[in-house]
């Protein structure tokens, strides 16, 4: 498996750095290698947020995210900065709410409806983090559903189990249902 | 039981190395990019029975941590720049008074505030010389999150060893990337324990035992009422005015780092090189990427990473120097391990330099272009 | 055998005096004073940890023949405060002058006291800067000269009492090297107070303050302080007017308050064997 590079963007307290952690952790978990880093500003809520990973079965030896195969973004902002330049065959997921401004280089593009499932589907819009996953399971293949959630289920609080499987479930019917309709 | 593999940031593979090197006390003052490094600490520390403080500022984060050590236990203290800045002077106490300490320098943009969440390597100069007078200092850079667990135990064991502060000189991108690590079994490391007191004579607690490297420590508390000062001192550990005492006192500090087991470096296709990059910390992982694409393409290019950047790899950089081609050194800064190379290659090839100082690593592209234009222009 | 030579021969390292001090300075009785209340206390000297910072009371600690740490300016407690964490059975005494103390190691001192950790420190309060020539020090007071102030010292002089209660000491006393009756009193009390303890020596420069202002030479300065100082229940009974150009000495704090290594310790139990 040649390097992938993500690249993950909302609005600081969205959880797009815990969604790469989990990312890098479920490569990991399947014997891959991975590496996660995140570009931040000095607050912890609001300000755009990034969090990068790279995963390869070879060494990672560039830490960096230069041309990202797949880009998902959650805020306006977001899109707004990381949703351009990218290269053709680069997967670009939205939220259906983000408008683009500016022609961001790939038409390989998906808009779901994240934050709106989380919040009323799943009850909780700190789920969109969680939803994203199963998204880029669906999407991306690169590792089994139950290994996604293994993961996701280590990494989130006790008690929150239920609600976070349902999210996962939710984003791989939001990839479904979008080639549906594409189809 | 089989080792996990585990996804684990840098400055957490910091604190695991340094709690395997059997780390007892930490005392230290927010900064960015190092905090994990406190937050961690203050975690795991009081798990094992050891101590965390968060002390009023960066130079009593030091001074504790010294104070600690002088106690018995290994102590050490992290911080990002303009911090390294101000613990320097009690560094300096540290090199004088023989203390083991680590001390932990996550590299950030700077000068001054500068970048505090972006990454530099503008330190490098800094953890040599910071300290005033004529200090002796071991450095080491670790490029990855697994070395950072390897180079912190290395730290301790150094600092144990030799008596003497030892800097991890990290940065911001190794600092807070995670990556996969397999933590090893307790045990299969060695880890080093400063030598104390011989039972079958008196105590002499700046005198060098023969056989030994540096004199045995007394921790306080256990029975050898001695006197640890910054001034220079004789054997006792009293003040001593006396310019030859200084002398002698001054040359072993330095003279006891010329130990062979302090110098460490990577050498990647080397041998046959005619291009020799030599990059150290993250930016060598650019070099690295971009060494095996150029390889590949049939340059004979190479790359020197000193592990141990202070004492630098003298014997090794001046061979290297004395038969390639040119030597490119890359780092986040306008130019500091430069001047170190230039002066051990010492006119014997061309040394030239890559430098970046604006938060951001050197990519594999600029260090592809940068050899590929020597090999066209030869 | 007199009482002097008694404590010298027990706790002084005789083969490095004599001291540094200049003659008529009081750092000597005030650092007897100290070995007396040690002795008084019957602690073993194996057990007693002296830090100081630079400046001429710092180097006290050299003399003294317990664990001795001689540190970097305005630093000693900072250094003191990693000793007792790492082994707190040690008794550790920081000796300090009123510049390592309140002016380069303010903010050392104030956060210890906020702490409440089990250190004694005893500040030398010679009001200057000795060891370097003179200059003007935190608790020079106003209008006093000083080889920095020629006209006249510009800056308000810290109360020392007053700025460690705000602190957070749980025992402050002032004392003097004339009064050294009382001020060997407070070391024994401050020493054996579980918490933060500070003992404020008045001591005197002859070399640098006494002449610089007027005052004298050693026996002015002793003078000084027999007319100025006056024991706490006593100043509290004069008038207003009387205590113009009077400083009390005496106890000022003595409460108990939660010690820190003592807090950590019970943290250390619950939690330690968990991760």
């Amino acid at each position: 498996m040649k390097r992938l590079e993500f690249s993950f963007s909302g609005t600081g307290g969205q959880g797009v750095i815990l969604l790469g952690v989990i990312m890098a952790e479920t490569a990991i978990n399947e014997g891959l290698n991975a590496l996660q880093s995140q570009c931040y500003g000095p607050e912890a809520r609001g300000g755009a947020s990034r969090c990068e990973v790279i995963i390869s079965d070879e060494e990672i030896y560039f830490p960096k995210v230069q041309n990202p195969n797949y880009v998902l973004c959650l805020s306006q902002a977001a899109a707004n900065k990381y949703a351009v330049n990218l290269k053709e065959e680069a997967v670009l997921i939205l939220d259906d709410r983000i408008e683009l401004n500016a022609e961001p280089g790939t038409s390989n593009i998906y808009y779901l409806p994240i934050l709106d499932t989380a919040r009323n589907e799943i009850g909780k819009e700190i789920t969109a983090n969680i939803v994203s996953l199963g998204i880029l399971q669906e999407i991306t293949k690169l590792f089994s559903k139950e290994a996604m959630i293994t993961s996701v289920l280590h990494r989130v609080p006790k008690g929150t189990e239920a609600i976070n499987t349902a999210a996962i479930e939710a984003g791989v019917q939001l990839v479904k249902q979008w080639h549906e309709k594409k189809s | 039981m089989e080792n996990k593999a585990l996804l684990m940031q840098g400055n957490e593979a910091c604190v695991r190395g340094a709690l395997y090197a059997g780390m007892k006390f930490y005392s230290g003052y927010p900064i960015t990019p190092s905090t994990e490094i406190a937050e961690l600490s203050a975690e795991y520390l009081p798990t094992v029975g050891g101590t965390f403080i968060q002390m009023e500022d960066e130079i009593a984060g030091i001074a504790a941590a010294i104070g600690a050590s002088i106690a018995g236990k290994k102590s050490m203290t992290a911080t990002s720049g303009p911090g390294f800045t101000l613990k320097q002077e009690n560094l300096g106490y540290a090199v004088m008074a023989e203390i083991p300490l680590v001390i932990v320098d996550v590299q950030r943009g700077g000068p001054s505030t500068g970048l505090p969440t972006q990454s530099a390597q503008g330190d490098v100069m800094q953890a040599k010389w910071g300290t005033h007078g004529d200090s002796a200092i071991i450095a080491l850079s670790p490029n990855s999150v697994t070395e950072t667990f390897y180079l912190t135990v290395r730290a301790f064991n150094l600092a144990e060893k030799y008596r003497t502060p030892v800097i991890l000189l990290t940065d911001e991108v190794i600092g807070h990337a995670r990556e996969k690590i397999f933590l090893p079994e307790a045990g299969e490391i060695e880890t080093f324990d400063r030598l104390g007191p011989l039972e079958d004579r008196p105590y002499i607690p700046y005198g060098v035992e023969e056989g030994d490297i540096v004199p045995r420590f007394a921790p306080f508390g256990t029975g050898h009422r001695y006197n640890i000062t910054g001034l220079f001192h004789n054997e006792q550990g009293f003040p001593s005015n006396s310019q030859e005492n200084a002398q002698i006192m001054l040359q072993r500090i330095h003279d006891k780092l010329n130990g062979e087991d302090i110098i460490d470096f990577e050498s990647l296709y080397c041998d046959d090189a005619e291009y020799v990059f030599l990059s150290y910390g993250s930016t060598s992982r650019s070099a690295i990427a971009a060494v095996n694409q150029l390889r590949k393409e049939g340059y004979k290019v190479g790359l020197f990473r000193p592990i141990t950047i202070w004492p630098s790899p003298e014997k090794q950089i001046k061979e290297l120097a004395s038969r390639v081609g040119e030597i490119c050194v890359a780092e986040m800064n306008l130019g500091q391990y430069f001047l170190e190379v230039q002066r051990l290659a010492c006119g014997d090839t061309k040394v030239s330099h890559m430098g970046r100082a604006n938060g951001d690593i050197l990519v594999p592209e600029e260090f592809v272009a940068r050899a590929k234009e020597y090999f066209n222009e030869r | 055998m007199s009482d002097r030579s008694q404590l010298v021969d027990k706790y002084f390292r005789v083969d490095n005096l004599p001291h540094i001090w200049c003659p008529g300075c009081s750092h000597g009785i005030v650092t007897r004073a100290l070995t007396k209340a040690i002795d008084e206390l019957d602690l073993d000297p194996d057990k007693i940890v002296i830090v100081s910072g630079i400046g001429c009371s710092s180097r006290a600690a050299g003399y003294l023949n317990f664990n001795t740490l001689h540190t970097t300016h305005g630093r000693a407690i900072a250094y003191a405060t990693g000793i007792k964490l790492a082994n707190p059975e040690l008794h550790v005494i920081v000796i300090t002058g009123d510049g390592d103390a309140s002016a380069i190691g303010g903010n050392h001192l104030i956060h210890a006291c906020r702490r409440n950790i089990d250190l004694t420190v005893m500040i030398f309060n010679n009001n200057i800067y000795g060891m370097t020539g003179g200059q003007y020090s935190p608790t020079t007071p106003h209008t006093a000269l000083g080889t920095t102030a020629p006209y006249g010292n510009i800056d308000r002089p810290f109360d020392l009492v007053r700025l460690v209660e705000g602190a957070g000491a749980t025992y402050i006393a002032r004392g003097t090297a004339y009064h050294t009756l009382q001020l060997t009193g407070y070391m024994k009390k401050a020493i054996a107070h579980k918490g933060l303890s500070v003992v404020e020596a008045i001591s005197s420069c002859p070399t640098y303050y006494g002449r610089k202002n007027r005052i004298g030479d050693a026996v002015g300065m002793m003078q000084w302080m027999k007319d100025t100082f006056v024991e706490k229940r006593a100043y509290d009974r004069l008038d207003e007017e009387k205590r113009i150009g009077k400083v009390p000495f005496g106890e000022f704090v003595n409460i108990q308050a939660p010690e820190y290594t003592a807090v950590l310790a019970e943290i250390t139990k619950r939690v330690e064997g968990r991760l």
